[in-house]
């Protein structure tokens, strides 16, 4: 990689404040997914003639704790500025954000965040932290390009964004994904942010190679298209300086659905936002005694909790990692601890087969069936015989599917592990019957055991218990040993 | 005399009484607006439905021995650019000429909680842009004192209305003089409030900053009650004052005590029309002879009021006016099957919605903005606003009012400016300061010139609404000038 140039990467991430009651500037729900479009909406964030926007100030004081947790400094006081440009999505035509203009400064500034990529530390310095509206959603029937009109949908309008902006301190596409995963995981930990709702956590990188020009990549809004974006813009941009081709200046589009960036606007054409202090709404300050306030009331954050996790319930690092990168995970683990008591087991089970479900599901922890108190009731059903580890992943793909208990799935599947002797016995007798040869072998082969006890297992659809049935098997090849000696 | 000549407050009190119903003032209203509607052209809108919806509620509530509002059954009007609750509220402006507000701003609101009658909406410049309501969509307004004579603008219709009898009471907004000056050129009282004082929640903005909702009235008891009616904290509006509701009527009759007034050197000199300077000086040898001693008082920086104001209120007015843009309500450009881009569409759209004077301001505020001119132009003009603040302040130390003439020159004739609107801008001089100030000024009548009503300005510290109201009946009093009816 060296030899190809330095990448270097700046992203600037756009998070919903998704736990705020109602909207930045008015007081419609917040909670605006799956509503009928525009009903969600009043004169402030239909953008009426003559409605003034009103600060929601629980917006004000997630931002602080966030600008907190991310190592920032808040400014002691904050104006809001209008960013003007036409598009349809805006109500206004102009949004109500934050800029720098003359003696204000933005909401925070000057932090960090430090997160593990491929198991080394690694420290991204965070430029700026503000807040702004969020605009309205298009729909273009039959896609972009292609659509014979656009519908407007404003339930959005007006939602809380924060917008966090890093200094270009990524040197690679992995780093970029691994630090949004922080900060998602932060970011849930305050309690501020549902990182599993659409379109909650968006993102634009600036990204360029040794020797070209900044490219900014606008319209990421998934983690894995974080990465893919990115690198597709390092291999793009590199092929280029290979063919000698100047990487210029430019806005690309990513295109989600054919996986490419598509060039928007060159460099030279950038718009002019025409920035000035929004006139309706007072400055804000943030003095001392609302900091101080806002620390005392901040959560256990997730570098924290990693740390209880190794000390509390001797998790190996790499477990408290995964399990607080998420942090509905983290408290999964947790609950499942209060009533079980094993840690490492829940963890394994935890970072195995169910991060697999979900993801084969595409499911978030949040939303999934199954419950801390599911998994402990699994996992001493297992303590206790009456299911094989085998049959415990399936139970929890059923867990999974249907949300039911684990008891009450291995009663309608039949799935519990056959402990009576008697059953075994007489399915024993009847296969030791149906294989002669395979009896005689195994008088003098081992191999022929496990034979015989494989098909006692088929026999009772893996029910069976696998030592039980040996030890069963076992005896009676000797008994018939015995026999065939003393005849 | 007719009902429609008396008083807002001799109205009510007769409302009151039981010796008229508000239907029967209502109808003597609506008969007035007939004769005279096709001379002066005050209103956009009438609504004459729910106003005698209204004015039988009032009724009856009085008939069943209810308690009604402090503006019962007085019949008012509003400038078309407060939001009116299902009528149409059109800013004088093809861009809204069919737009329909589903709320009412909170001065309405409040008007209704007090059982005032809303009549109609009263015609305006173009987005409250102009100083003689002749850029409205909807024709000019005229003078009811000379229909060859522009009313002043922006808020000409609501002035003309209460000034020829069609209303008792109008509101008016007020950005850089837009209340005072029609006020003064019809010969009625007019006061802008300090900035904060009235919630400015459902006024169609121009310039947020200076801009303040306020009240019209014949005489200064009625625009006390008005403004009483209309003041106080709201919370849908950021910028608004957390004060006490107060009654400003009951301030009016105690003693005014000791007084200092100072009369701004700059707006009595260059520039300042002879027929003006004659009344007012009258008026101030008037104020002298009642022992009130009035000195000049020089505050410099008011030589940079004009461009201060109209560079600073053109950039809020670019920004404000964006939403223009035919998608969501308003004028729409017809484009009959046509398929335009969104961009063109909003061009198209926004190109032949607007006037002339409100595209200028929207250029001129868009210049202003931009790169390479926020320093020199709007970041330039914010300082500038601090100097002209601190001079007032240093006045104010000083004297305890100022006076000026509301306008410089005396009413015109309609078309006379139109096309020359640098000669237009200039004359909002003497409003403009307390605009750029916040402070309250109020305009009232203080003599003639040809027939034509000249008035007077008087000017207080923020929040001293009180002394300004004041100070303004004694002036009424000693100049001898209120309900003036003009011969139309």
């Amino acid at each position: 990689m060296a030899e190809e140039g330095k990448v270097k990467i700046g992203l600037e991430v756009h998070c919903q404040l998704t736990s705020l009651k109602t909207k930045l500037f008015c007081s419609c729900s917040s909670d605006y997914r799956g509503k009928p479009p525009n009903t969600n909406v009043c004169p402030v964030c239909l953008g009426l003639p003559g409605s003034l926007p009103v600060l929601n100030k629980k917006a004000v004081e997630y931002a602080v704790m966030v600008a907190l947790a991310l190592n920032c400094k808040p400014a002691k006081m904050t104006i809001f500025a209008r960013k003007n440009y036409f598009y349809p999505d805006l109500p206004k035509n102009f949004q109500i954000s934050q800029y720098d203009l003359e003696g204000f400064e933005p909401l925070a500034s000057n932090g960090y965040v430090t997160f593990t990529v491929n198991k080394k530390k690694k420290t991204v310095k965070i430029r700026r932290i503000h807040l702004e509206e969020d605009p309205g959603k298009l729909y273009h029937p039959g896609g972009l390009g292609f659509a014979p009109y656009t519908l407007i949908d404003y339930n959005r309008s007006g939602i809380a964004l924060l917008e966090i902006v890093t200094e270009p301190d990524f040197t690679a596409p992995a780093e970029a994904r691994s630090f949004l995963q922080k900060l998602r995981s932060t970011l849930e930990h305050l309690g501020v942010f549902d990182g599993s709702l659409e379109g909650s956590m968006r993102c634009d990188a600036n990204v360029s190679v040794e020797g070209g020009g900044r490219v900014e990549v606008k319209n990421i809004s998934s983690f894995k298209d974080v990465e893919r974006a990115l690198s597709y813009e390092v291999v793009r941009q590199r092929e280029l300086l290979k063919k000698g081709v100047k990487v210029r200046m430019e806005t690309r589009h990513w295109d989600e659905v054919r996986r490419i960036t598509v060039s928007l606007r060159v460099k030279e054409e950038e718009k002019d936002y025409r920035y000035f202090m929004e006139p309706d709404l007072c400055p804000v300050t943030i003095d001392e005694d609302f900091v101080r306030r806002i620390k005392i009331q901040m959560p256990e954050l997730p570098d924290a909790r990693k740390e209880r996790f190794i000390n509390q319930y001797g998790l190996p690092e790499y477990d408290a990692e995964v399990l607080v990168a998420d942090r509905s995970l983290a408290d999964f683990f947790e609950d499942c601890v209060k009533i079980y008591g094993k840690p490492k087991p829940i963890a394994n089970w935890l970072m195995g087969d169910f991060l697999q479900c979900l993801y084969s599901l595409d499911v978030s922890v949040k939303d999934c069936k199954v419950t801390p108190k599911h998994l402990a009731e699994m996992l001493s059903l297992m303590d206790d015989g009456v299911i094989s580890i085998k049959i415990a992943k399936k139970v929890l793909w059923e867990m999974m599917k249907t949300g039911k208990p684990a008891s009450t799935i291995i009663e309608e599947k039949g799935w519990r592990r056959i402990s009576d002797m008697n059953v075994i016995e007489a399915v024993t007798e009847k296969i030791f019957k149906e294989n002669e040869k395979a009896v005689k072998d195994a008088l003098v082969d081992e191999k022929a055991i496990n034979f015989l006890v494989g098909k006692i297992m088929e026999a009772t659809k893996g029910m069976a218990d696998p030592a039980l049935t040996n030890k069963i098997v076992r005896d009676k090849l000797s008994r018939l040993k015995e026999r065939l000696q003393l005849n | 005399m007719k009902l429609y000549w008396l008083s807002a407050k001799e109205i009510r009190d007769k409302i009151l009484a039981r010796e008229v119903k508000a239907e029967e003032v209502l109808s003597e209203v609506f008969e007035r607006i007939e004769d005279v509607e096709g001379k002066i052209n005050a209103f956009i809108t009438l609504c004459r439905e729910e106003a005698f919806k209204k004015a039988k509620e009032v009724d009856s509530k009085i008939a069943n021995g209810e308690k009604v509002g402090i503006l019962a059954g007085i019949p008012l009007a509003i400038k078309d650019n407060i939001s009116t609750k299902g009528i149409k509220t059109t800013c004088g402006s093809k861009m809204l000429y069919n737009y329909v507000p589903p709320y009412n701003a909170t001065v309405v609101e409040k008007l209704l909680a007090e059982d005032a009658i809303i009549i109609g909406k009263t015609n305006m410049d173009e987005f409250a842009m102009g100083t003689t309501t002749e850029t409205s969509y909807f024709g000019p307004t005229r003078n009811p004192w000379d229909i060859s004579t522009v009313p002043g603008g922006s808020s000409g219709g609501s002035a003309a209305a209460v000034a020829s009898g069609e209303a008792f009471l109008a509101l008016g907004s007020d950005t850089g003089g837009s209340i005072r000056c029609p006020a003064s050129f019809c010969g009625v009282v007019g006061l802008k409030p300090t900035y904060g004082l009235v919630s400015r929640y459902g006024l169609i903005a121009y310039a947020n900053s200076f801009e303040q909702i306020g009240p019209i009235a014949r005489n200064v008891y009625d625009c006390a009650l008005l403004l009483s009616v209309i003041a106080g904290w709201d919370w849908r509006d950021s910028t608004s004052i957390q004060v006490e509701n107060i009654d400003y009527t009951s301030k009016l009759s105690s003693k005014i005590g000791e007084v200092k007034v100072g009369i701004v050197r700059e707006m009595v000199s260059e520039g300042v029309d002879e027929a003006v300077l004659k009344n007012f000086y009258n008026y101030v040898s008037k104020l002298e002879n009642l022992n009130i001693p009035c000195e000049e008082v020089s505050i410099p920086t008011i030589k940079y009021v004009v461009p201060v104001y109209y560079l600073i209120a053109m950039s809020e007015a670019s920004s404000n006016l964006a939403r223009f843009d035919g998608v969501r309500y308003g004028y729409s450009l017809n484009i009959e099957g046509e398929t335009l881009d969104w961009d063109k569409f909003y061009s198209k759209t926004r190109g032949s919605g607007f006037g002339a004077e409100v595209k200028r301001r929207i250029i001129l505020g868009t210049y202003a903005l931009s790169a390479g001119y926020y320093d020199k132009f709007f970041l330039k003009s914010l300082k500038a606003l601090t100097l002209i603040r601190k001079g007032f302040d240093e006045a104010f130390k000083k004297f305890d009012i100022l006076i000026s003439p509301t306008m410089p020159i005396p009413p015109f004739k309609l078309g006379e400016k139109i096309d020359d609107p640098l000669s237009l801008y200039l004359c909002d001089i003497d409003t403009i300061p307390a605009n750029l100030t916040g402070i309250p000024a109020v305009s009232i009548p203080c003599g003639f010139y040809h027939n034509l009503p000249i008035g007077v300005q008087i000017m207080a510290p923020q929040l001293k609404e009180d002394l300004v109201l004041k100070f303004a009946v004694l002036s009424e009093d000693i100049i001898g000038l209120k309900n003036l009816k003009p011969n139309i």
